[in-house]
């Protein structure tokens, strides 16, 4: 039994690939591992990535590169209390950018560019440059869904919009998808685990991706794990998973609620600057009947036309980057519910056959089927995997958040900002007159 | 923003210190609650050190007393615009603001409102020298009797008339004067608008409040940033109650504007009153002279009883005709006496309606100026504080 998963952080990099340094060009250091990870020298096959099943084909030497090359991640302020600060160094590091429209007689459908980073040894090359759509993604969704059931899959944006109703090409449309879909796969390559997938590989670096043959056993393998827990019922649920249940289920509904408070802001936002822009038109057609006050007029019909456009960015912003993330984490929200559910099948049939056992062992004295053993094997695995990756998800999310609330935060204040110096100016402005026509008096 | 400009201002200090609530027997005897308003006299002069400043006199006068006094003002200086009194009732309103006339806020506001135009016309170089003023200020008596003569020639303002020629000057700035009403009257009800919309966006935010407190609940971590994070947005959400508080006296300087435009329109139409009168005695001396010429030659070109009767009824005699000749010129020399009289009449309107008007232009451009520096102030203000609410909702974000 491996000594406990990974616990280590690698918070998605939110870096385009071309500003990260290379990982070779920076000093190796000696190792000092953190309190809970397991160092492992080359050679073991347990090295506390695997679980019982045979899919995974992480390499040792590529565990060692983990465990082996320890630096300080820099987004984490270097958390003394975070038991889980130190880390591992990325060795693979991908960017999802650069949309691009295809028109075919059959379909118009929009690709993006998928660079990769790397020094792993499962890679042929050190770089790599693809081109892949929507569907590709859908593909190495569900391809790791299948071949890692123990594993949390993160999400991928929707997949079907209402013809019609959004515009699938439209650029906001497009720059939101992208920023979901670069976020997907940046998960996936600093998950521990999902990263050393084959299908993943065949993501980045094959030119045709349905072509591969050697993953379909693989898959076949990967299948046969999902379909063989129905039909047992759940005695009792570890505490822990229940709490994790529980707590899945209140922060969707905050989600929720967020989500709804920021749609509703929106909407005010929206009607304030309607209104607001009336405002400052009607201050510039005051200004057209005045002759000392035409300037102070018109300033002031200047500045409210810039808070209008001030607050329209705020709210483009909300609904561009604010919105869509929150949305996104609903859906990272269920895909967690599912691995739990699927925890609880596999529970429940390894109680289930383990009870069959029990029975017939009294009746004949059969020795202990070793399906039930391996039921066991694949219970404790699936709850310490499932554990790592609570803990991974919840670190994720505890930065995910801080990130999207501080950014929230630093719009609002530019949006401020901006508003503060317009008034600012203006007040300069007329209080220059004042002082010019001052001095004109005493004159 | 009054100069202290009059001998008034140099002697006395005029304050509206408080309001109270009264209820009596109004004139169909019938209960009603009403409220007055205390007048404050000081002598302006500077208290010595260690003096204690002369008690004020006082008296308490309700708004009616103020609007007779206002009219009394209109009719005897016809060529002044009067100061307007702060609003009847409380107009262009948003949702918030009470439209009740007992309302505490519309109370204070009218106290400022009601000081302001005491102070108005007590720096007027020529209503700050009225007699009636000073007692409206000094003596408790009642001078009803006043106000009614003075309520009967108004009457005769809003008479239709033409007038033949137009002085320029005063349709010009009639025009400008019904242009400035409409403008201000237009930017006060999108401002309420404004205002409105502006307390929707606010206080929705409240509601970050209570969901992140919520959500604090069950989290390890992030929950004391969460916690007090949603503390900053509920401060966020209570924030726009006094930015709108405040944003009401912005309103009401240009609404004293907005009631300083009737003013101006009440000088031109009274101008206007005396240039008919003039162009009346006019046309009367004209047409007197008319006969008289008529008369002497025999000619009939005009229309008249008389003449028709004479011609059909025979020639009246010499006597008669020359009785009736010494009557139109006794009516002639009368005539053009008024005329001389209402020219004159109308020159000295003209002469001091135009310094008061030049006296209000430039009141006006510099109230007006310092109003847009002050709402600019305001709104600055208002940044600040939205800026230092976020900024501690991002420290605490920070902390998750």
């Amino acid at each position: 039994m491996s000594a406990g998963a990974p616990r280590g952080l690698a918070s998605s990099g939110q870096k385009p690939i071309t500003e990260i340094l290379h990982p070779l060009s920076a000093a190796e250091e000696t190792l000092s591992p953190g309190p809970d990870v397991t160092v492992s020298g080359g050679g073991e096959k347990d090295s506390g990535l695997t679980n019982g099943t045979p899919v995974e084909t992480s390499s040792p030497a590529s565990a060692s590169l983990l465990f082996n090359r320890l630096q300080l991640d820099d987004d984490l302020d270097g958390d003394a209390r975070d038991p889980y600060a130190s880390t591992e160094t990325r060795d693979l590091f991908v960017t999802v950018d650069d949309p691009k429209k295809h028109v075919s007689t059959m379909e118009t459908y929009i690709t993006y560019r998928v660079s990769t980073k790397t020094t792993r040894i499962e890679f042929d090359l050190p770089e790599y440059c693809m081109r892949r759509r929507y569907q590709d993604f859908d593909w190495l969704r569900i391809k790791l869904e299948d071949s890692q059931p123990t594993h949390l899959i993160p999400p991928l944006p929707e997949k079907f919009v209402m013809k019609g109703v959004v515009d699938r090409f439209s650029e906001e449309f497009v720059e939101t998808r992208m920023k979901a879909l670069d976020k997907f796969l940046k998960r996936v390559a600093d998950h521990p685990v999902l990263s050393f997938n084959p299908h993943l590989n065949a993501f980045l670096s094959a030119k045709d991706l349905n072509k591969r043959q050697g993953l379909a056993l693989l898959t076949k393998v990967g299948e046969s794990v999902k379909h063989v827990a129905g039909g047992y019922k759940l005695r009792t649920r570890p505490p822990e998973f229940c709490a994790m249940g529980e707590y899945l289920d209140t922060f969707a509904q905050k989600l929720g609620t967020i989500d709804r408070i920021a749609q509703r802001i929106l909407k005010e936002q929206s009607e304030y600057v309607t209104e607001l822009r009336e405002y400052g038109t009607v201050y510039s057609s005051w200004a057209g009947s005045e002759e000392e006050l035409r300037r102070p007029l018109e300033g002031v019909a200047g500045c409210v036309t810039t808070c209008c456009g001030a607050l329209e960015d705020l709210s483009e912003n909300m609904s561009q980057d604010f919105l869509p993330v929150l949305r996104e984490y609903v859906l990272y929200i269920e895909s967690m519910k599912n691995v739990l559910r699927k925890r609880d099948q596999s529970q429940a049939e390894y109680e289930g056959r383990l009870e069959a056992a029990i029975l017939r062992k009294q009746e004949d004295r059969t020795p202990m089927p070793v399906e039930v053993e391996k039921c066991q094997d694949k219970v404790e695995c699936f709850n310490a995997d499932l554990k790592a990756d609570w803990e991974r998800w919840q670190s994720n999310k505890r930065q995910d958040f801080k990130q999207l609330l501080t950014g929230i935060a630093d719009k609002n204040i530019n949006h401020y900002e901006k508003c503060q110096a317009a008034w600012e100016s203006l007040i300069t402005l007329l209080q220059e007159k004042q002082t010019e026509d001052k001095t004109s008096e005493t004159n | 923003m009054v100069e202290k400009g009059t001998a008034l201002l140099r002697k006395l200090e005029i304050n509206v210190a408080e309001a109270e609530k009264r209820t009596g027997k109004n004139t169909v005897n019938m209960q009603e609650t009403y409220t007055v308003y205390l007048i404050e006299i000081r002598p302006a002069e500077t208290v010595p050190e260690g003096g204690t400043p002369a008690a004020p006199d006082t008296l308490w006068r309700r708004y009616s007393e103020f609007e007779l006094l206002r009219t009394y003002l209109l009719v005897t200086y016809p060529y002044v615009i009067v100061p307007p009194l702060p609003e009847k009732r409380a107009e262009f309103v948003w949702h918030k603001l009470s439209a009740d006339n007992l309302d505490p806020d519309f109370v204070e506001r009218r106290r400022v409102g009601l000081e302001n135009f005491l102070l108005r016309v007590a720096s007027h170089p020529v209503l700050s020298n009225d007699k009636i003023f000073f007692l409206f200020l000094t003596e408790v008596s009642n001078r009803t009797h006043i106000y009614t003569y003075a309520d009967s020639r108004l009457k005769s303002l809003s008479a239709m008339f033409r007038v033949k020629n137009p002085d320029k000057r005063f349709t010009a700035l009639k025009h400008y004067s019904d242009e400035l009403n409409t403008v201000i009257s237009q930017l006060l009800r999108v401002r309420a608008r404004v205002a409105d919309r502006l307390y929707g966006v606010y206080k929705v935010h409240g509601n970050y409040g209570r969901v992140f407190s919520e959500w604090s609940a069950i989290e390890k971590e992030m929950g004391d940033g969460l916690q007090s994070a949603g503390h900053h947005m509920d401060t966020y959400a209570a924030s726009i109650d006094d930015i709108l508080e405040e944003e009401e006296h912005y309103a009401d300087e240009l609404k004293e504007y907005l009631f300083y435009t009737d003013a101006v329109r009440s000088v031109c139409r009274k101008h206007e009153l005396i240039q008919y009168e003039l162009e009346m005695a006019a046309q009367d001396l004209a047409h007197k002279k008319q006969q008289k010429e008529e008369l002497a030659t025999g000619t009939v070109r005009i229309f008249s009883l008389k003449g028709m009767t004479s011609k059909l009824f025979g020639q009246e005699s010499q006597e008669q005709r020359e009785s009736r000749l010494a009557t139109l010129e006794q009516s002639i020399r009368e005539g053009e006496e008024t005329v001389k009289e209402k020219n004159a009449e109308c020159q000295e309107f003209v002469r001091t309606a135009w310094e008061d008007i030049e006296r209000f232009k430039e009141q006006k451009d510099k109230d007006l100026r310092e109003a847009l520096i002050g709402y600019a102030i305001m709104q600055i203000s208002m940044c600040k504080k939205g800026i230092q609410v976020w900024s501690n909702a991002k420290e605490c974000f920070n902390k998750m």
